[in-house]
């Protein structure tokens, strides 16, 4: 079952003074998500990424599209009961204490009297702040203020959760915490939609994700085929320096350590090189194809509309 | 839907509270006291009309600063700092968020306004030594005036929902002034002749008219108010917020809200 499916959203702004121009913030975007699904919605900075969810949640109004959340459409009020969603780099009212906004957001959300409290008591015990007490939001740090932003995107027990930069601004620590915070509602069956940049978030939790630059979809897939796809190169060890000048025109880098030569080839070259080296008598130690990372990925990804212009 | 407004209303009654805005007690009080010494300078008759004036006045003056400079951030700091964005995602409609909020600032305000009336009532019984019949008048005047704030927070809350805080301020403060003066804006409207009578009675009718609503010179001198007088003017302003009230959600339910 489709958790999330979007369907042609896009929106544009009007921008200049007296001559009003449209520029795109989303092109038109068609994405899926499954139910229990970890999702990454990947993308520099002004990508899009926000402007996605702020349509997503009714902040915003798109020029064209629609989507579904949950099977239905995502305005609706039904709708908003079953979702959780985190804004980057939250700021909440910094009067109240962390229970009174984790009680204010529970009855916005609809959420009965009886067994508020007790359920308030025990997400702050699940974020790991148990021992906050009443003490005021503006005395807390960064972090936790972010493990109170996950606490009340999921007060209400939702379905779909949706995170913008959920690690965003955080100590190696904080992120720590927040990657295994998002880890256990993967593995309560959630399903978890997060923005980020930081693409080894992305890589540690992600089933699937997506690529965006400059309001448009770039990529989208599971992330090992992702990083397979990327991967068609591999690296050859041989003894034998001697051999380098003859097979030097089939290795895209190589590096030389006395006798010992490091060479990458490109996947569809690796019999060719292996058949020389025979040839020229080195002696092989190893072939190993190489694991392509989500960030090479990405930056083929995002980096060719600049090739383009 | 009843619970979720309840939600907003007391959240914003409790940020006026922890941010100290009821503290402006201490200056009524502080206004009051250094009042004092100017009763005993003048006769008799004169003391409690005098404190009669200066108290009704500074609650109406308190009340409306407040209303407009609470009023005015009411909308843009939740927009500011994103707060709403996490309203917005749950199933809370726009139009409960401006309502709510709407509600919570009346509360504070009521509240301010009772308890400065309360401080006010002691100061009567002190300066001069018991209460009369006709001071509970008085109270007549304090409802008028609460039908102001109820006024000016939707005027504020109006001005806040498309344009910026200071501009908001400006121009709800601008319309507090033109309304005081509705009635002469009115008298000018019946002299006149033309194209002027026209612009200027349109005015004259659109504009709040808060002059209606102050009784504070015929209460101090002990008249009664009339019952249609208090039914007119109830039914006035809550005519007139639930219209500009209704023109704010209009306004918010189309906004973008980058």
């Amino acid at each position: 079952m489709l958790a999330i499916e979007i369907q042609g959203l896009s929106k544009d702004y009007a921008v200049g003074f007296w001559k009003k121009r449209l520029r795109p913030a989303l092109r038109p975007l068609n994405l899926s998500v499954k139910s229990g699904e970890t999702f990454g919605f990947l993308g520099p900075n002004g990508a899009g990424k926000t402007t996605t969810l702020k349509l997503l949640m009714g902040i915003i109004f798109p020029t064209a599209g629609s989507a579904t959340i949950l099977g239905k459409d995502f305005h609706d009020p039904e709708v908003k009961r079953r979702i959780g969603f985190l804004p980057e780099q939250p700021y909440f009212y910094d009067y109240l204490s962390a229970p009174e906004l984790l009680d204010y957001y529970a009855r916005l959300s609809g959420m009965p009297p009886t067994g508020r409290s007790q359920r308030v008591t025990q997400l702050l015990e699940r974020v790991g702040l148990g021992d906050v007490g009443s003490k005021h939001l503006r005395k807390f740090s960064k972090g936790m203020l972010q493990r109170v932003g996950i606490a009340q995107a999921i007060i209400h027990d939702p379905e779909v959760l949706f995170f913008d930069e959920p690690m965003s601004g955080l100590d190696p620590l904080g992120r720590h915490e927040i990657r295994e915070l998002l880890q256990s509602l993967k593995d309560d069956g959630k399903t978890v939609f997060f923005s980020t940049h930081i693409l080894s978030d992305a890589e540690a939790l992600c089933d699937r994700v997506a690529v965006i630059h400059k309001g448009e979809l770039r990529g989208i897939g599971v992330v090992n085929d992702l990083r397979a796809g990327i991967a068609e190169k591999a690296e050859v060890i041989w003894e034998g320096a001697h051999a380098l000048s003859g097979v030097a025109g089939s290795l895209a880098e190589s590096h030389v350590t006395g006798e010992t030569v490091r060479g990458v080839v490109r996947s569809q070259d690796i019999d060719l090189l292996l058949e020389k080296l025979r040839q020229q008598r080195a002696r092989l130690i190893s072939v190993t194809p190489l694991q392509g990372t989500l960030e090479e990925y990405f930056l083929s990804k995002t980096a060719d509309q600049e090739a383009k212009a | 839907m009843t619970s979720r407004l309840a939600a907003i209303a007391l959240n914003t009654f409790r940020e006026a509270v922890r941010d100290r805005v009821l503290y402006n007690l201490i200056l009524f009080v502080l206004l009051l006291v250094a009042s004092a010494p100017l009763f005993s300078q003048i006769s008799i008759g004169m003391e409690r009309m005098i404190l009669v004036n200066v108290a009704l006045s500074s609650i109406s003056l308190f009340g409306v600063i407040i209303a407009i400079f609470i009023g005015i951030g009411l909308v843009s700091k939740e927009i500011e700092k994103k707060t709403l964005y996490t309203i917005l995602s749950r199933p809370v409609r726009r139009w409960e968020f401006i309502v709510g909020k709407y509600l919570g600032l009346m509360v504070t305000l009521v509240v301010n306004a009772l308890l400065m009336t309360a401080g006010f009532y002691l100061a009567l019984l002190i300066t001069a030594h018991g209460l009369k019949k006709t001071d509970a008048l008085l109270l007549v005047a304090v409802y008028f005036t609460i039908l102001q704030f109820l006024m000016v927070t939707a005027i504020t809350l109006l001005f806040s929902s498309f344009s910026t805080p200071i501009f908001s301020a400006i121009f709800a403060f601008a319309l507090f002034v033109i309304g005081t003066f509705a009635e002469d804006l009115r008298t000018f409207a019946t002299m006149s002749h033309g194209a002027t009578k026209w612009v200027v009675s349109a005015v004259a009718y659109i504009v709040p008219n808060f002059a209606s609503l102050n009784v504070i010179a015929q209460v101090g001198y002990g008249q009664p108010v009339g019952g249609r007088m208090i039914v007119l003017n109830t039914l006035y302003a809550l005519f007139y917020s639930a219209a500009v009230a209704a023109a704010a959600v209009m306004v918010f339910e189309r906004r973008n809200l980058k």
